[in-house]
């Protein structure tokens, strides 16, 4: 008499229905950035102009690149806020590279590699002392940054060799930049890894219950390392087009990155507790955020005050889900 | 657990004898009262700052929006003595403390009734306040010549032998001081930031209690904007630009536990004390003040290790940290 049970058919996922698709946060996120679009076409008669969003795209590429790794840590529950000061020490490094004579290939190995080493220095500060990866970077992102300080003073690198101009301000192809090329790539890869393979499963698992995750076998502390070096090295890539693009170093730069990387998490759809968020969504809101600096640049509307548009686009976008929601249930506020 | 906190404070204080002795061997004159004074009175506003701070910390929650509230409040008062020299200052402080309120007041409502985490809100508020300043200033700046002498003077008049910015910062330290251990909403502060659910059934009301630490992180951050102004004779939209990280740097070095419950008011003026002595002696020591960013850097990271160490030894941190999640 001991019947044992047939085995269930567990889905790895749920099915989706078309509404859930609809009424999902890349779909506001798609609407939000058609009518920006469109706002933008009759706002400015250039806008419309092949060249003109190309132009645009370089406003989010570098940050964008940095942002798909910061997504993978934001929804471990983790956060690195001094990608912006990794960026300044490698191109630092590369400058440093350039007086010594050094070639294009050499400065590109220089840059990523010094990113991934302050990625791998964060990781094992906060996987090997447990200690809390925001304060752990509040202190290297001085440190990092502070480096470059040191090194440069008020002074500037220049003389960057001309092959190395290709990566900040060559075309693959008409008005598709090596940036943007880079970028969607990157994007594609991102994807495939968080949505597609066990290693992304176990990203948003760890951000769901890393103790959890623990006890399950899940090496919590190796992947979060991982991570954190994955996020200095897209912060190395991205040192590399912003030096090419700029075609100097400066102690400064990039400054003010770390905080623009994770709006464009944040508006992504990565919940800033962890375990939830879409590359997809990142994509979408990294061409928000150009289009909202480009669109606002054409009208001559001064930086400063764009950052008022993004840091409302950014509250709105996650409040207006909470209040709709609190209105379905017919309590507000 | 009193007892340990003080041990750690004890601690920082030692550091920071030993610092000064450090200085001393180089530049005699570090270590003489006057110039401690001195110190004490450069260090002040950061001293405000990092308490207004701490209580937002303690509760679990971050004001990463604090310089950009001083960079507003400090431009509308600036601009408000420009317009009116006649006003007293006694009155634009109120105004700046209700213009801080005000800011603050916007942050916690967001925390409080939609619920969105502090980062968020503050990320995004932390961009918004200060591109109001270039709103409201329409970029222009408020230079010396445009302020009243009161205004400028206020905080340099001695009394008893401190000037009145010392003497600011230490009736706020007071204050802190009396609210974080003799009043129920310091005991509260403290309670969310141990065990927030534990609280809602002491009958704490967690969302109120974290509306009531932003608008006294938003009050200190506008009573910081009129004495920052007032200090530096400028207000621009530059101002304090990148602050507020060293604000929650004092913290951390302060000992103040990012994960909530832990820090004291001790803690987080010797953390601001630390960065302000790093600060005054570089450049009496000769050593380039290009080196600050990186000290600095390095003594969070080492504060945080060692504060860290402390926390393990009462265990159980992996359970606290999951209830976190």
């Amino acid at each position: 008499m001991t019947d044992t049970p047939a085995p269930r058919h567990i889905p790895d996922r749920l099915d989706k229905p078309l509404s859930s698709a609809i009424f999902s946060w890349e779909a506001l996120l798609v609407i939000i950035a058609v009518a920006i679009f469109a706002v933008n076409s009759v706002a400015s008669p250039y806008f419309l102009d092949p060249w003109s969003l190309s132009d645009l795209t370089f406003n989010f590429t570098e940050k964008g690149l940095i942002a798909l790794a910061m997504a993978l840590l934001i929804i471990s529950g983790e956060i690195d806020l001094s990608v912006a000061a990794i960026v300044a020490l490698a191109s630092t490094m590369m400058g440093m590279a350039v007086q010594a004579g050094a070639g294009t290939p050499v400065l590109v190995a220089i840059g990523v590699v010094v990113g991934l080493g302050c990625g791998a220095f964060n990781g094992l500060l906060v996987t090997r002392l447990g200690l809390p990866s925001i304060v752990v970077t509040i202190g290297t992102m001085s440190l990092f940054r502070g480096i470059a300080f040191i090194i440069l003073g008020d002074q500037a690198y220049k003389g960057y060799p001309e092959s190395f101009a290709f990566f900040g301000q060559g075309y693959v192809w008409w008005v598709f930049s090596f940036e943007l090329a880079l970028f969607l790539v990157a994007a594609a890869i991102y994807w495939f890894v968080l949505h597609r393979t066990s290693f992304g499963r176990r990203i948003f698992a760890i951000g769901n219950n890393p103790v959890a995750c623990q006890f399950s076998g899940v090496r919590v502390d190796r992947i979060k390392f991982i991570l954190f070096c994955l996020t200095g090295l897209m912060s190395g890539i991205a040192s590399v087009l912003i030096t090419s693009r700029l075609g100097s170093t400066r102690p400064s730069i990039a400054q003010g990155y770390e905080l623009e990387a994770i709006t464009m998490v944040v508006l992504g759809g990565v919940s800033i507790l962890g375990g939830a968020g879409s590359i997809l969504g990142i994509v979408l809101a990294a061409f928000i955020m150009g289009l909202v600096t480009f669109g606002l640049g054409l009208l001559n509307v001064p930086g400063i005050v764009m950052s008022i548009f993004i840091g409302l686009l950014l509250i709105i976008v996650i409040a207006l889900p909470i209040l709709w929601r609190r209105l379905r249930e017919g309590r507000f506020a | 657990m009193k007892s340990f906190l003080k041990y750690r404070e004890i601690w920082l204080l030692a550091g920071i004898v030993v610092l000064i002795g450090l200085i001393s061997t180089r530049f005699p004159g570090f270590a003489d009262p006057s110039n401690l004074r001195q110190v004490f009175n450069d260090t002040s506003i950061l001293m405000i700052l990092a308490l207004g701070q701490m209580v937002v910390i303690l509760t679990r929650s971050i004001d990463l929006s604090m310089a950009s509230n001083l960079c507003f409040t400090g431009m509308v008062v600036a601009m408000l003595n420009a317009a009116h020299p006649a006003i007293p200052i006694p009155v634009l402080i109120v105004v700046a403390l209700a213009v801080g309120l005000v800011l603050g007041a916007i942050n916690g409502f967001l925390v409080w009734r939609l619920n969105i985490p502090s980062i968020v809100v503050t990320l995004g508020t932390l961009t918004i306040y200060r591109g109001t300043t270039f709103v409201v200033s329409g970029g222009a700046w408020v230079n010396a010549d445009q302020m009243s002498p009161d205004f400028i003077n206020f905080q340099r008049v001695a009394f008893l032998g401190l000037p009145v910015l010392s003497w600011i910062a230490i009736i706020v330290i007071a204050l802190f001081f009396l609210v974080m251990t003799r009043t129920a909403i310091g005991r509260s502060i403290y309670a969310i930031g141990v065990n927030p659910t534990a609280s809602v059934y002491a009958g704490i009301d967690v969302g109120r209690t974290k509306f009531i630490v932003f608008c006294i992180s938003g009050m200190i951050g506008g009573l910081a904007g009129y004495l920052w102004i007032s200090r530096y004779v400028i207000a621009s939209v530059e101002v304090a630009n990148g602050y507020e990280l060293n604000i929650i740097a004092a913290c951390v070095i302060g000992g103040i536990s990012i994960a909530g419950g832990i820090g004291s008011v001790g803690g987080a003026v010797l953390g601001a004390l630390f960065l302000g002595i790093i600060s005054n002696a570089l450049p009496v020591i000769n050593i380039s003040p290009f080196w600050q960013m990186a000290i600095s850097g390095s003594a969070i990271i080492l504060a945080v290790v060692l504060n860290a160490r402390g926390e393990r030894r009462q265990g159980r941190i992996i359970l606290r940290k999951a209830e976190a999640a």
